[in-house]
This record gives structure tokens, sequence and C-alpha cells, in this order.
């Protein structure tokens, strides 16, 4: 009905002549990071109404996933929050192993941790900065892509790809971490600190930074609720929710880590919840690194993990799993379940139906961006256009993940 | 409360016949429910403070072509104080696949049950803007429904001799 509204204004003039005009926002507009419209009613600089369009870049991601054998899925998974993939091939990864009752040695849970936590770095790096260049300061923004290009660096090490990463076999991972990928671990690990103090030195306490964005987009913690909201952004409402904590996996409860909370649940409190995470994360990779246990990197479940290729050329076993596995044909249980897993701006959850095929019944994600972008006109009504496009970035929508 | 059988005993107090069957699949307490009796079951979940499931996290349909009630709903519940999830499953009929909607007491249902919608065709009673989100308004199908192949069926311009099938 609203929309109706909207659509008539854009034809006939406004339907209050000369209070409120309609303006389109996007689909592609440089100050919305990634393909949203909205089609706002203004008075003047103020937001009247708003209303989403979604859905430019759906790409049916479920129908796909009904039609493809579990370890063509991880494919699809990078391309749901492209700013955090690992987390996504890991979650996934994590729920087919929770189907197949399958227990990773404890190598494996940290070195996933390890990337996990990466990802989350680089993916708050991002929305952070982009705060930063959405209120005018884009050297933080250049500035931290430095480390974020290290980040990507380590995943092209680990997995060989930098962006749509595919990390990880069902079980463990496809190769050990090679001695460049722990080098340039350590590197960053090294040169982040003191880049992201001086990130900080830049943004935090700065006055100019402050008066954009306290206050601004500002949602309660009862709201924020309702809405479904999860992650930094629930966080900064005051709820101290972390499916990392709640419902840990992959080995989460062996590490101490603060949650960090806010308390007004605006801009300037989503950015600092990032802000602390990012150290949080830092911390939890060297402590992972530090008390990274020796063992096998995958786990021993011939039946879904390929062989090593020199065994498939040499032994009939080893050849027939391969043949097995490449075609698809892993006999999952019949079964339902839900897993989630932190991702970068929420619970990114899978639920996944078995009926025991070569290809999931059902997938469903659980995508946290889809559902707490719709909390948007309610948070940037009766405020100033700047700041709806500030909101935005804050609350780090990402496309891909939005309309699957 | 967060025990599992204490939830579904108290669910059973509360709809009586309408609560169908009780199992746990994969640690995660699963309720199947009269589709008449979802919304009062939802609003008790989340209402009453003993229970406390205030959170919906995921809500979404699945197709189930050959039974007699072949569309269904599920929800899953958070109750996060506790810690605690549930998981609420609903069958629809094929003639009629209409539930009262829940966007009332949970405002994230409202897109999740538009989606559901857009896929499945299963109309939520009572939705304020029930439209297709993710598809264009024109489509005149539900693609997440099994009857649908993964290609577009209106294409024109693929020979099935070429791709080994039956022209």
């Amino acid at each position: 009905m609203k929309n109706e509204q909207l659509k008539q204004s854009v034809g006939t003039g406004s339907n209050e002549p000369g209070k409120y005009s309609t303006l389109n926002l996007g689909p592609t507009h440089p100050a919305t990071h990634g393909i949203f419209q909205n089609v706002l009613k203004m008075d003047g600089e103020i937001v009247v109404e708003a209303e989403q369009t979604i859905g430019y870049i759906h790409r049916a991601f479920e129908k796909l996933a009904e039609h493809r054998p579990y370890n063509q899925i991880t494919t699809i998974t990078d391309r749901l929050n492209y700013c955090s993939s690992p987390i996504n091939n890991l979650g996934w990864i994590m729920t087919v192993e929770k189907l197949f009752g399958i227990k990773t040695p404890k190598r494996v849970d940290y070195l996933r941790i390890i990337l996990m936590e990466l990802a989350r770095i680089a993916d708050h790096l991002v929305c952070n900065s982009v705060i930063g260049v959405d209120s005018g300061a884009l050297t933080g923004f250049v500035y931290v892509f430095q480390e974020r290009e290290r980040i990507y660096e380590i995943y092209e090490e680990v997995s060989g790809a930098r962006l749509t990463t595919n990390m990880g076999r069902i079980g463990g991972f496809e190769r050990d971490f090679s001695p460049t990928a722990m080098k340039k671990l350590k590197e960053l690990l090294d040169h982040l600190p003191s880049v992201l103090r001086e990130f900080e030195k830049l943004l935090k306490r700065n006055r100019i930074f402050m008066d954009r964005t306290i206050g601004v987009g500002p949602i309660s913690a009862e709201r924020a609720l309702n809405y479904g909201f999860t992650g930094p952004n629930l966080r900064a409402a005051g709820v101290d929710y972390d499916v990392r904590v709640a419902n840990p996996y992959s080995s989460y409860e062996d590490f101490k880590f603060d949650i960090p909370i806010g308390t007004q649940g605006d801009t300037y409190d989503r950015f600092c919840v990032r802000q602390e995470e990012l150290w949080q994360s830092i911390q939890l990779v060297k402590d992972a690194m530090n008390n990274l246990p020796e063992g096998p990197y995958h786990a021993d479940v011939p039946e879904v993990y390929l062989p090593p290729k020199q065994l498939v050329y040499s032994k009939m076993e080893s050849l027939i799993w391969h043949f097995k596995i490449v075609m698809g044909e892993i006999n999952p249980p019949v079964g339902e379940v839900y897993h989630a897993v932190e991702g970068g701006n929420g619970e990114l959850g899978f639920y996944l139906i078995s009926d025991g095929g070569r290809t999931p019944y059902r997938l469903h994600f659980r995508r946290p961006g889809f559902i707490y972008y719709q909390a948007y006109p309610e948070m940037i009504t009766g405020g100033v256009l700047s700041d709806a496009i500030l909101t935005m970035s804050s609350m780090n929508v990402i496309a891909g993940e939005l309309d699957a | 409360m967060t025990g599992n059988t204490e939830i579904a005993q108290a669910v059973r107090n509360q709809a009586g016949e309408g609560l169908l069957k009780e199992e746990v699949l994969h640690d995660m307490l699963t309720l199947t429910v009269e589709a008449s009796k979802l919304h009062e079951i939802l609003s008790f979940l989340k209402d009453t403070p003993s229970m406390g499931y205030t959170f919906l996290t995921d809500l979404c349909g699945v197709h189930y072509p050959d039974e007699s009630l072949p569309f269904a709903v599920v929800y899953h519940l958070h109750n996060m104080r506790a810690n605690h999830r549930i998981r609420i499953k609903t069958y629809l009929t094929a003639e009629n696949p209409a539930i009262d909607t829940v966007s009332d007491l949970f405002s994230a249902a409202n897109w999740m049950e538009r989606e559901t919608y857009d896929f499945y065709g299963i109309t939520f009673t009572g939705h304020p803007n029930l439209i297709r989100i993710l598809n264009v308004e024109y489509l005149d199908y539900f693609p997440l429904r099994k009857e649908y192949p993964l290609e577009d069926p209106t294409r024109e311009d693929k020979d099935n001799r070429f791709f080994g099938r039956e022209a």
C-alpha cells in the first residue's frame, strides 16, 4: 500500500503538493555499497517514509542447492556474504558434518577458527572503514585495505582463491596450512594491531565522526530482537548474544574471549562493537595459532573425504571412494539439522533436510542480512538523507546475502 | 523452562489435539502442530513468561509433493535467556496452502513470510503486504515447488537433443 502511494507520487508529482517529494535511491548508487533500491518519501531533507526493493541479484541458490551434491554446494555459500566467504563455507561444511555425525580433529577445529576469525576481521574492516567513507573520511578505508589484502593472501595460500574461497572439505581441509601461510599469518598479526590502532585514532574519538554517528539510526534492544537482529547489530543494542558462546561449534569453547556490547544501538555503537570485535578476533587467531594441536588435518571419513591422489592411482578402494565422492554419491543419512555459525554480520544458519538422496531435499539459508534489513525504514524515518546512507553502511548489509 | 519434555508437555497442555507429533531431531525438539492452532501456539510460546521463546530465528517452506498435505512451514524459535531452540512444523493442503501470519508477533516474520509466499505460493492470512520479494512480480509460478525443473521451463533456445535427452 505504502509502495503504491509512493509509486503514484512519482508519476503525478506529489500527493500533498509542495510538501513531499519522492527520491529513488539506487538500485545502483555510489553511496550504497551493493545493489539496493530505496524509494524514499522526503520532506525536504527528512525521510518520512521508506520502502526497500530487494532481489536485484537473486540467483536461486536454494533451488540450485536442491540439484547439487553436498560438496558442490560449498561454492554457492561463497556467494552469500562475499565479505566473509570462509565463514559461510565452513558453516555449511559443519552443517553437513553434523548431519553425518562426523567429529573433526582438534587441529581442524583450530585451523577453522583461524580462518573464520580472519574472515570476521576482513568483514569488519570493510564495514567500519566504509562507515568512515560515508561520513567523509576516505583515508581509513584505503589504509585498512592493505591489511585486508594480507588476509586475502592467506586465503589464497590456503585455498587458492581470494574472494570466493570454496574453503575446506567435508571432514577437514584438502591440505594442511603451508609454511608460507603460517608466515603470512604471522606477518599479518605483526602489522594489523598498529594499523588498527591508527585507524581507531582517526575515527573513534574524532569529533566530526562522533557528531555524524552518535544517535544516528538507533534501534532499541526490544525492537532489534523482534526484528530478528543478530551479530554486531544486536550486540550494539545491548544484547550479549553470540553464537560462538551460546552454541559453541568448532571448539570455540576452548577459547576465552569477550563479547563487546553497546547501549544505544546507533551507528556509533555498531562501529565500536565491531572495532572491539576486531581486537577479540586478533586475540583468537593468536591463541589458536599458539595452541595449535598437532595431528591430522582431516577426519578419518573415507566415505566423504577424497583420498590422496597417489592412492587413487594405486589402490582399488581409494579409487572407488574417489569415484563415488566425485559423482556425488555419498549416501547421507536421512534427517533434519539446523546449524548456526556467527557470521560476519550475524547468525548464519543452515536448515538442511536430507531424504538420503545425493542432493539435499531442502536447504534453507538463514541469512542475517535479509532478516535485519527489514528494520531499515524504521531506523531511518525521521532522520536526514545523509544519515540514512550512514545507517545502511553501518548495518553491514551485503547484497549477495540479502538476495541469495 | 528449558527441557525438551517440559516444553512439549506445556505445548500439549495448551494445544491439546493441535499437537500432532513430537520428536527430537539432531538435538532439536520438533513439534508438528495443526495449522489452525499455529498462531495460538507461537503466541503462547512467545508471550508466556515461563516459556520465553521471543526470538524467531527462521521461517521457511518445504514442499513434499507426494504427501497428502504437501506444503510445510517450518519455524525455528529461540529462547535466548535459557539458550534453547525448538522447531515448529505445520503442514498445509495443496488446494489451499494458507496459514495465519505471525508477523503480528514477530516483525522479523514479515519478509520471511513474503519469501515463503514467493517461492512456494503459501498464503499468510493477515499479512500486511504479501507480495513477491526476491522474484519479479509478474512471475506466474512458484519456483521452489518440486514440479518446476531447475532449468527455466519457458526457455525455447535449448534443444534437448544436444544435451543427451529425448526431444
